[in-house]
C-alpha cells in the first residue's frame, strides 16, 4: 500500500504540473516555476507564524498569496526597471527567498518549522502524512492536496480553453477584443503556484521544476496541437512517474531523482527521434522539407525597397 | 452600403483627441488629433520609431495614453470592440506555436464568443471562407510554422477577416511579403473599402502609398498631415515627416509619379 501511495502522489503531480507547464513553456517562462518554489517561503513562513500550526490550507493560501506577489512584482520590475524579465524575476524570487529565509531564523527557529523539510520534501515519507478527518483515516494528505490541484488546473484549463489559448499566442489580439487577459494571467501563475506548492511539499523543489518544464518540452517536440501537447505532457508525466519510482527501486536511489531522471531520458529520446523535427528524421530529410511553393514565393518576393535603388 | 447606419449616428469610425504617449517618460507621441472619414483607406507612414505602431496600439487599447482619447463610432473602444479588428505585424508572435493555420484564423471568431464558449460550426465556416479570401484554403490543416513569411501574413488577414468588423487596424502587413502576396493583400484592402469598412494601414514603402491607398496620414512624435493623397502626401509634408534626407525623398516622389512605370517592372 505505501507503494501505491507513493507512485499516485506522484502521478497527481506530474498531471497538475505538466497541464500548467505546458502554457508557461509556450510562453518561453518556464522557469517560473522555479523562482515561485522559492518565493512562496515567507507566504509559508507567515501563514505558520499567524496560525501556528503546520495545517496545510492555510500555507497553501500564504504560498499562494506570494507566488501572485512573485508574479506581479517581477511584471512591475520590467515594467519600470525597463529590466529584461528573466532579470527581475531573479531579483524579485531571491529577495523574497531570503526574506522567508530570515522570519523562519529570526521567529520560527524555535519551533517545528524546518525548511530544509518545506523545500525538500521527501515523497518516500508520503504514505505516513496521514489526514484524519472526524477521526477517520481518509489516506495520505497530499494525495488529497495534489488530487484538488489537479482537479482545479483541469476545470480552469477546460473551462478558459480558447482564452488560454490567445492568450499564450497572441496576448495582444486578446487585449483588444476585450477577452479578461488579466483575469486568465493571474488565474494560470495561481494555478502554477497551487500547483508548485503543492507538489513541492511531498515531492521537493527540483522534482517540482523538472515536472513542469521537461514533459510538456518533450510533447512539444512531438505534436503540433496544443490539445496533443496537453494529453502528451500529463503523459509524459505520468509515464516519468511510473518509471522512475521502478527505477529507484531497483537501484535504491531517491524517487524524486529517478523520476526526474526518466523525464530527460524520455526528453531526449523525443528530441533524437521526434517524427516531426527529431534529429535524425531532420538529418535525412533536410531536401525535401523546404516546401515547394515557400521557395518559389521566396524568390519571386522582390522588395520594392531593394528593387528600386534610392540613391 | 456604409456601417456607420449600424450605430444610428453619423459618427466618424475613428476620432483621436490630444493624444500623448510615453514610454517611461519619453514622448513617443504628442497632441495627435485627428478624425478619419468612413470607407476610406488610409496609410500611416513615418520614419522608423515615429510613433506607428504605438498609435494603432492607443486606439486598440493595448497601451495607457497619458493623456488624450479615442472614440470608435463616437463611443469608448470598450463598447465597440467587436467592430475593430487588429492585425499586429507579424513579428509579434511565435510562429512555432502549436496550433494549425484553421487555429489561428478560428482566433478571429473569439470576439464574437461568449467566456467559456467554443467556436462551432459556424465560426468554422467563416473562418475557412476567410481563409479562401486570402488564397490560403488548402493550408487549413497546416502548422503555422510551416508557413512563408507571406503566408503567415494572409493568414494573420484571414483571421482580421473572420472577425467581420468595420474598422481594421493593420501594422506592416506589406512587409517582407513576396510579390504574388503584395498583390493579393492589396485586392482584399480595395474589397474591404468598396464594401464600406474603414481600413487603416501601418505603410513602409513610400514608392506605394499614392498608388495603394486614398488617404495619408503622416506621423513623426507630431501629427504632420493627414488627408487626401493628392493634397497630403506632397514634399513640403514628407520633408517634415521624414527630416533632412530629402534627396532621397525627391527621387521617391519622383518614382511614385510614374508610378505605372514601377508597378510594371515589379511585377513581371
Ligand atoms: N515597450 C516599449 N518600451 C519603451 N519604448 C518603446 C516601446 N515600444 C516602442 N518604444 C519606443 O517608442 C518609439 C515609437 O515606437 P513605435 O510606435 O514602434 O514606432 P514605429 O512603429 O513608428 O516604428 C520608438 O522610439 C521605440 O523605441
Ligand atoms: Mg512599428
Amino acid at each position: 500500500m505505501t507503494t501505491f501511495w507513493i507512485i499516485l502522489t506522484a502521478c497527481l503531480a506530474s498531471a497538475a504540473c505538466a497541464l500548467v507547464g505546458t502554457y508557461l513553456v509556450l510562453r518561453k517562462q518556464a522557469m517560473l516555476g522555479d523562482a515561485i518554489s522559492h518565493a512562496v517561503l515567507p507566504g509559508i513562513a507567515i501563514a505558520f507564524l499567524l496560525t501556528a500550526s503546520r495545517n496545510t490550507f492555510p500555507m497553501l493560501l500564504g504560498a499562494g498569496a506570494f507566488g501572485l506577489l512573485t508574479v506581479y512584482l517581477t511584471e512591475k520590475l520590467q515594467e519600470r526597471g525597463r529590466l529584461m524579465n528573466d532579470a527581475s524575476m531573479g531579483i524579485v524570487f531571491t529577495t523574497l527567498f531570503a526574506i522567508g529565509v530570515i522570519i523562519i531564523t529570526l521567529f520560527a527557529s524555535s519551533v517545528d518549522l524546518d525548511h530544509e523539510c518545506i523545500l525538500f520534501g521527501e515523497i518516500a515519507y508520503v504514505p505516513w502524512d496521514i489526514w484524519f478527518f472526524a477521526g477517520m483515516n481518509m489516506g495520505p494528505r497530499p494525495v488529497w492536496i495534489l488530487g484538488l490541484v489537479l482537479v482545479i488546473n483541469l476545470i480552469f484549463i477546460l473551462g478558459c480553453y480558447k482564452e488560454l489559448k490567445i492568450y499564450a499566442f497572441d496576448r495582444q489580439l486578446a487585449v483588444s477584443m476585450g477577452i479578461p487577459v488579466a483575469f486568465i494571467h493571474y488565474g494560470l501563475m495561481g494555478t502554477v503556484s497551487f500547483s508548485t506548492i503543492a507538489s513541492f511539499e511531498s515531492v521537493g523543489a527540483i522534482l517540482v521544476v523538472a515536472l513542469i518544464v521537461v514533459p510538456p518540452a518533450t510533447a512539444y517536440l512531438l505534436t503540433r496541437r496544443l490539445s496533443v501537447m496537453l494529453v502528451l505532457a500529463v503523459a509524459f508525466g505520468v509515464l516519468s512517474s511510473l518509471s522512475g519510482y521502478y527505477l529507484a527501486y531497483i537501484t535504491n536511489t531517491s524517487i524524486a531523482g529517478a523520476i526526474a531522471v526518466m523525464a530527460g531520458i524520455f526528453f531526449a529520446l523525443a528530441l533524437f527521434f521526434s517524427p516531426l523535427d527529431g534529429v535524425f528524421i531532420r538529418r535525412n530529410r533536410k531536401v525535401t522539407l523546404e516546401a515547394p511553393e515557400a521557395v518559389a514565393g521566396m524568390a519571386a518576393g522582390k522588395n520594392r525597397e531593394d528593387s528600386i535603388p534610392l540613391t | 452600403m456604409t456601417h456607420a447606419s449600424k450605430t444610428g449616428a453619423s459618427a466618424p469610425p475613428v476620432e483621436v483627441h490630444d493624444l500623448t504617449v510615453s514610454y517611461q517618460n519619453k514622448p513617443v507621441l504628442w497632441d495627435v488629433d485627428f478624425t478619419l472619414p468612413e470607407g476610406t483607406l488610409t496609410a500611416i507612414v513615418g520614419p522608423n520609431g515615429a510613433g506607428k505602431s504605438t498609435l494603432i496600439k492607443v486606439i486598440m487599447g493595448l497601451i495607457e495614453p497619458v493623456s488624450g482619447h479615442a472614440l470608435i463610432y463616437g463611443k469608448p473602444l470598450q463598447q465597440m470592440r467587436k467592430r475593430i479588428a487588429y492585425v499586429p505585424q507579424r513579428e509579434s508572435v511565435d510562429w512555432n506555436f502549436p496550433v494549425s493555420v484553421l487555429d489561428v484564423v478560428l482566433m478571429g471568431r473569439y470576439a464574437h464568443l461568449k467566456m467559456f464558449r467554443r467556436p462551432g460550426r459556424r465560426d468554422r465556416e467563416l473562418a475557412l471562407q476567410a481563409l479562401e479570401k486570402v488564397g490560403m484554403a488548402a493550408y487549413s490543416d497546416r502548422q503555422i510554422a510551416q508557413l512563408s513569411g507571406g503566408q503567415q501574413q494572409r493568414v494573420f488577414l484571414a483571421r482580421a477577416l473572420a472577425q467581420d468588423a468595420d474598422i481594421y487596424f493593420m501594422d506592416e502587413p506589406f512587409a517582407g511579403v513576396d510579390a504574388s502576396t503584395e498583390e493579393h493583400i492589396l485586392q482584399l484592402l480595395r474589397e474591404l473599402r468598396s464594401a464600406g469598412r474603414t481600413v487603416i494601414v501601418v505603410h513602409h514603402d513610400l514608392q506605394t502609398v499614392s498608388d495603394y491607398f486614398d488617404w495619408v496620414l503622416m506621423l513623426n512624435l507630431r501629427l504632420v498631415a493627414i488627408g487626401p493623397m493628392e493634397t497630403t502626401f506632397t514634399k513640403e509634408n514628407l520633408q517634415k515627416a521624414y527630416g533632412g534626407r530629402l534627396n532621397i525623398l525627391t527621387q521617391v516622389i519622383e518614382l511614385s509619379r510614374r508610378e505605372n512605370f514601377v508597378r510594371e517592372t515589379e511585377h513581371d
